[in-house]
């Protein structure tokens, strides 16, 4: 048996990170073991995919401290029309839209900043980051910032906070969102930052820090470079290519 | 001008060229999701066969894009080549597909032609072929491009060494950069894609890679894969920059949401000459592409997806990169729904990409949310290797830690080098040789590199 396959002598490296090396090989391809391995992560990858957001228990665990969200739904009625839509899934459906107009206020009072929590490609993500991310990030912004009620969407892709930033007059908008899942990460939460949020912005307009998750960008990192970004992004009146992250520079 | 078709009882009737080429491509997601398919497969096949008795001169004439409003156009048409154009110009896009696949067309004469076809008539063509005739063709193109190696000789095939890790760990990519390299793969580059935008972060990595290239004495190029103005001051600042990537589209529009132009473009090839770090040649742009970026960025203007992507090659060809390669399944199912059509398409963009002069390379990839698995990978990579693809991926174990999708492995490459004998870029394979990871033949050595392995001590990463 031994001779069927060979070993890789280099396989201490693999504790420095969790990409696939040091797999060895049966000729020149992959053991069958690795294909088995890869053929589960594969599986899980798909079935997170197509799991649908718990909002009960998502509004229920940010409750407590952001207060009540609102619940809303993009124009996508389902995980399907999600996929093969964009579009879709970038606009309010119309009772979501008058929802979020209607808590903005007549006249609307505007924000300094509002929170979107979407579920993405991966609510399982969201699910199990984004209340985390909420607690740790709001201790780091300015107290004088004033903040919209969170709002959670459900079918919803990036672009979709720009809608919801537009109507509730929020003069920056950060989209928490689950990113595609890979194998090795079913559950990354991305962050994507908007000065001025309006419909049409493009993602050259955006800020993005992604891959949070405690295997990733831990919590208390992510917090830190979201809370300078907003901030430069305030001070320059602007996000996207324009604004260079250096979030190392904060002292 | 419109154009018309009658099949049977039925004239089928197309507005302009632009609606011509998109009803006249094979199925697919995006240009369903853009409103611009064909409605049936009998008015595709009117659409063809519509589009095979059209002049190639035409294109010339009918820009689909203004000429005024999209400087992508205006490259296009201000750099065509007469002179290499006027042996094909008497031809209609169906000719063109017959000349191409001639005994007689071969690989002196392909590139001779080369700078006179634009990347429309690249489109327009590849929409009458099957997808042998996308591989038998694209396999006589010769695009040879070289920095501190020489990529795209017959019968190579160089692997892009993709060591991502999700915080930009040095010592996590340091791990699977040598696994790569232990694995003989790294010739078309050492190219890391950063989970952020810091600049000192990007610096660091830059000079970590370098330091680990001169190390070693590889004979390969390095890469971190991020903004070209964050490239442009990591330059400024005295970075180790061998290549200057960028991510880029078929239109104005669709650059400006990558926030790049031509301009910029040209300011940060310049900045990278002027580095003189090439010491066999002086390619030194590295290009991400891929079709249904120009939709996502509402910047298609009506032209189907495979069209504008071959529009993204005339943006290449114009700086003269080292490598370019089409990232294809990774923008997901709205554009590529499953298997079928990411195979379809990265046959597409790799003809059309090499029809052009562009050394294209290919992400053989696919995301967890489009019907595709790793067998569809191997199917697409088995035809790009017949194909002559320049470059594929190599990532560890196909699984991108970083960028959470799939793509081609150390072993996959491994895997089209035994089947179809094909080498790696002579330099970088003579230097594995010399460090034991190879035999003469280039097959991986039983037995682990000496010198190799004691570089797990000297980055830090051992014991």
């Amino acid at each position: 048996m031994t001779d069927m396959k060979s070993a890789d002598p280099w396989q201490a490296l693999r504790r420095f990170t969790s990409a696939r090396i040091g797999l060895g090989r049966a000729g020149a391809s992959l053991p069958t073991a690795e294909i088995l391995r890869f053929g589960l992560a594969h599986a899980e990858a798909r079935d997170a995919v197509h799991l649908a957001l718990d909002v009960t228990a998502l509004e229920a665990a940010l409750r407590t401290r952001h207060g009540p969200g609102l619940v809303v739904h993009s124009r996508a009625p389902n995980r399907a029309s999600y996929l093969l839509r964009p579009d879709l899934g970038r606009r309010l459906d119309d009772a979501s839209a008058a929802l979020i107009s209607q808590a903005a206020g007549q006249p609307p009072q505007g924000h300094d900043l509002a929170f979107a929590i979407a579920d993405g490609l991966s609510a399982l993500a969201v699910q199990r980051h984004a209340p985390a991310l909420l607690d740790a990030l709001r201790p780091l912004l300015p107290p004088d910032w004033t903040l919209a009620p969170p709002v959670i969407a459900v079918q919803g892709r990036v672009a979709l906070g720009d809608e919801i930033g537009e109507r509730l007059c929020a003069r920056m908008l950060v989209m928490l969102i689950g990113e595609r899942p890979g194998l090795s990460s079913p559950d990354s939460l991305g962050a994507y930052l908007t000065w001025d949020p309006r419909v049409g912005r493009s993602d050259a307009q955006r800020n993005c820090v992604s891959n949070i998750r405690p295997e990733g960008l831990d919590y208390p990192a992510a917090a830190k470079k979201i809370a300078w970004l907003l901030t430069e992004n305030r001070r320059l009146q602007l996000s996207g290519v324009g604004l260079k992250e250096r979030s190392d520079l904060l002292a | 001008m419109a154009y018309a078709c009658a099949i049977g009882t039925r004239n089928h009737r197309f507005a302009d060229l632009r609606e011509l080429l998109a009803k006249a491509s094979p199925p697919r997601s995006g240009d369903q999701l853009a409103g611009i398919a064909a409605a049936s497969a009998v008015e595709r096949m009117a659409a063809r066969m519509c589009l095979a008795d059209v002049p190639l001169a035409t294109f010339l004439g009918e820009p689909l894009i203004p000429y005024e409003t999209d400087e992508v156009t205006r490259l296009i048409l201000d750099s065509h080549d007469a002179a290499a154009f006027a042996e094909i110009s008497a031809l209609t896009v169906g000719d063109f597909r017959d000349w191409l696949l001639a005994d007689t067309t071969d690989s002196a004469t392909l590139a001779r032609v080369a700078p006179g076809i634009t990347p429309e008539m690249a489109a327009a063509v590849s929409k009458l072929m099957r997808n042998q005739d996308l591989i038998l063709v694209a396999s006589k193109c010769r695009v040879v491009t070289r920095f501190r190696n020489t990529i795209g000789l017959p019968g190579h095939l160089a692997v892009r060494l993709q060591p991502n890790h999700p915080t930009d760990d040095p010592k996590g990519i340091a791990a699977s950069m040598l696994d790569g390299l232990l694995y003989g793969c790294g010739d078309a580059v050492v190219g890391v894609n950063p989970a952020g935008d810091n600049l000192q972060a990007i610096i660091s990595l830059l000079h970590m890679l370098d330091e680990v290239r001169s190390r070693f004495d590889i004979p390969t190029q390095t890469c971190v894969l991020t903004h070209v103005t964050s490239t442009l001051q990591a330059i400024e600042q005295g970075a180790p920059v061998d290549l200057v990537f960028q991510s880029i589209a078929g239109t104005e529009k669709a650059n400006a949401a990558f926030g790049v132009s031509l301009a910029l473009l040209r300011e940060a090839r310049d900045a990278a000459l002027s580095l003189a770090r090439g010491t066999l040649g002086d390619n030194v742009m590295y290009f991400e592409t891929g079709q249904g970026s120009a939709l996502s960025a509402d910047a298609n203007f009506g032209v189907d997806q495979q069209t504008c992507e071959a529009r993204a090659y005339a943006v290449a060809r114009e700086f003269k990169p080292l490598l370019t390669n089409t990232v294809v399944g990774f923008i997901g199912p709205e554009y590529l729904y499953d298997g079928k059509q990411i195979i379809r398409a990265g046959l597409e963009d790799h003809f059309c990409g090499k029809l052009l002069g562009v050394p294209l390379g290919c992400d053989v990839c696919y995301t967890n949310h489009a019907e595709a698995d790793q067998d569809d990978m191997d199917t697409l990579l088995t035809l790009l290797g017949t194909a002559g693809v320049t470059f594929i991926m190599g990532v560890p174990g196909a699984d991108d830690i970083m960028l959470n999708y799939q793509s081609t492995s150390f072993h996959d490459a491994l895997y089209l080098r035994a089947l179809l004998g094909l080498r790696r870029a002579p330099e970088f394979e003579a230097w594995l040789e010399k460090m034991q990871v190879t035999d003469a033949a280039g097959r991986l050595l039983r037995g682990p590199s000496p010198p190799l392995l004691a570089a797990v001590g000297a980055l830090g990463i051992g014991d």
